[in-house]
């Protein structure tokens, strides 16, 4: 089962939950943490992994055969994204804007166009521990994060997995949407802000558009007012954890501490939780196998 | 006398220069972008506001904005089937490289082929591979933006649809509506709320901006997403700066992030303190310098000051 923790807003602690929840469920089970913040990836700096992100992820672009296209600019007017510029001779690719939908490939009357990948970022995955952890990087500079969200996502060469838990960027743009793709569950991180209110919003319309399973963690519980309570309340949300807001909290993540596994005073309510989530978890995929 | 000629002739090229630029982003997200320009937009005048967090839009929560305008953000397109004139032969299916197109089955039974709109990126193959002509490409509403008046000027803003494609020409034109508005009413300054992360919508936001402040916590986290931004911001040859908030938080972790900030030649525009003030300011409604009576303010107004000269130096 795949459990993706995500976030409208940014900074509410989606990677803090992802890696205890994690580490206090290997116990139990095999588990596999996936890092989709390929942005801006932060879980390797709590697991500290002896593995680099080395493995190139790359996305097509076209490459043109100058002694076969014969400048008919068919391509570049297919082109929806404007990668492709028509000019005397063969067209010129601005790489950084193409899609890699294989639209030039198709219309050239000359089948003048093969694709090459081009990398865009590195994926890298191996064992921590008791846990099997895959994660990706986007190169700086470069625009689109899907395809190495895709790659991160992609369990064909990992070994068996029970669990899968997910680390989502923030937002609810493509990669957001992309990382919560085929998700069994979403766990919603929010703090109890305006701000954290505002986009929780987002993400459960999100959540709820892709027809996924959701529950909502409060985090900082205490700062802010009671809204996303009343919120969750109104909406009928489970609110799976409330976290209090704690300085020893705020520190252990800043140093990138791991402390499901701990005996911390915090640690024991994370466990009950990841049990508590498993079990919720399983019942839907059971309830979903038993119903038509 | 002179200096009086020199001012007004200052003033002069300023009002017909294009207007500065400064945009606040992160890498990391949550590291108090939104609350930051909200006090600036409260410390200083005869400025636009833009909101280029196109996805999760904040700003407004604290500027209470009053709509002035409205206008649809079309973008690009996207396939729709005709069930009518689809002759499920699966072509599209098997050519689109999205995974956006699915065999779907409908309340009356029968299975149909449907586009995905949050999957499908509008390149048209499946149009063009389809047999019967049954795809049609639409033109895609992808969101809305507004111009809207509030207590510290005007604000250009925007809601992108949930897995909405082309965020980054959404952004840009925020960021050009902006400042087309500050040209047209005179002002000299566009203050831009960025977007976390260092994808396509932080590229369209910081292309042409004359300075860029990187706002980052002591934390792991922090440092690692930081150095990342710094590279993509340093990578277009932007001037940049680096504000460090909830600095006690962890004095060691921000002892690492001033080393790594003179190691890259950045300067440390600011630190903030950890307040819990700038939360109860925003369930008010309120930025943290008009909340009153916290240390933060005041460090934002000398962090402020910090900026005006870094403005001033991009400028000359």
């Amino acid at each position: 089962m795949k459990i993706v923790i995500a976030s409208g807003k940014g900074g509410t602690g989606k990677t803090t939950l992802a890696v205890n929840l994690a580490v206090a469920l290997a116990d139990h089970e095999s588990v596999g943490l996936l890092d989709c913040d390929v942005e801006e990836p932060n879980c390797h700096l709590y697991l500290k992994p002896s593995f680099e992100a080395l493995e190139p992820v790359g996305t097509a672009i076209p490459v043109i055969d100058k002694e076969t296209c014969t400048s008919c600019g068919l391509c570049a007017r297919a082109c929806e994204f404007h990668a492709l510029v028509a000019l005397p001779g063969a067209p010129l690719l601005l790489p950084e804007l193409c899609h890699a939908c294989g639209v030039c490939t198709y219309v050239c009357p000359e089948r003048a166009i093969s694709e090459i990948d081009r990398e865009i970022g590195r994926i890298g995955d191996g064992e921590v521990g008791s846990l099997y952890f895959r994660w990706g990087r986007l190169h700086v500079g470069e625009a689109r994060s899907t395809p190495v969200i895709r790659a991160v996502k992609d369990l064909s060469q990992a070994p068996a997995i029970d669990t899968c838990i997910i680390d989502a960027p923030p937002g609810v743009a493509c990669p957001a949407v992309e990382t919560l793709r085929g998700a069994d569950f979403a766990v919603l991180v929010t703090e109890p802000t305006p701000f954290g209110l505002h986009d929780l919003k987002l993400a459960v319309e999100t959540v709820r558009m892709m027809d996924i399973p959701f529950g909502v963690v409060i985090n900082r519980a205490g700062i802010g007012d009671s809204r996303v309570d009343t919120f969750c309340r109104q909406e009928s949300i489970p609110v799976l954890l409330e976290i209090p807001d704690s300085r020893p909290i705020a520190e252990a993540c800043s140093r990138g501490d791991v402390f499901s596994a701990t005996d911390a005073p915090f640690a024991s309510l994370l466990r009950t939780f990841a049990s508590d989530l498993r079990m919720r978890v399983g019942n839907i995929e059971t309830h979903q196998v038993v119903a038509p | 006398m002179t200096s009086a000629v020199v001012e007004s002739a200052r003033a002069q090229v300023d009002t017909e220069s294009a207007p500065r630029q400064l945009v606040v982003l992160s890498g990391k997200g949550g590291t108090g972008k939104t609350s930051l320009v909200a006090a600036l937009a409260a410390l200083t005048t005869d400025k636009v506001l833009a909101d280029c967090d196109v996805d999760a839009a904040d700003l407004h929560l604290v500027l209470d904005p009053v709509r002035r305008h409205r206008e649809s953000f079309v973008s690009g397109k996207e396939a729709r089937i005709a069930p009518e004139r689809c002759s499920a032969c699966g072509l599209c299916q098997k050519y689109c490289r999205f995974e956006a197109v699915h065999l779907t089955r409908q309340s009356d039974g029968e299975s149909v082929f449907m586009v995905d709109p949050i999957a499908c990126e509008g390149c048209g193959l499946c149009m063009r591979v389809c047999p019967s002509g049954a795809v049609d490409m639409v033109e895609a509403e992808r969101g809305e933006w507004f111009i809207s008046d509030t207590r510290h000027g005007p604000l250009i803003h925007a809601r992108l649809n949930i897995g909405g494609e082309n965020s980054g020409k959404l952004v840009t034109l925020v960021r050009n509506q902006a400042s087309a508005l500050a040209a047209k009413v005179g002002a000299d300054l566009v203050l831009v709320d960025g977007p976390p992360g260092i994808g396509c919508p932080v590229i369209a936001s910081v292309t042409g901006a004359h300075l860029v402040l990187a706002i980052t916590e002591p934390t792991v986290s922090g440092a690692h997403d930081l150095e990342r931004a710094a590279q993509l911001v340093q990578g277009f040859h932007l001037p940049l700066a680096v504000c460090i908030n909830k600095t006690d938080l962890n004095p060691h972790m921000a002892g690492c992030i001033r080393q790594i900030c003179a190691a890259h030649d950045i300067p440390v525009a600011g630190e903030l303190s950890y307040d819990t003030a700038v939360v109860r300011a925003q369930v008010e409604g309120k930025s943290i310098v008009e909340y009153g009576g916290s240390v933060v303010a005041e460090q934002i107004r000398e962090m402020w000051d910090v900026l005006e000269r870094l403005l001033r130096t991009v400028e000359a």
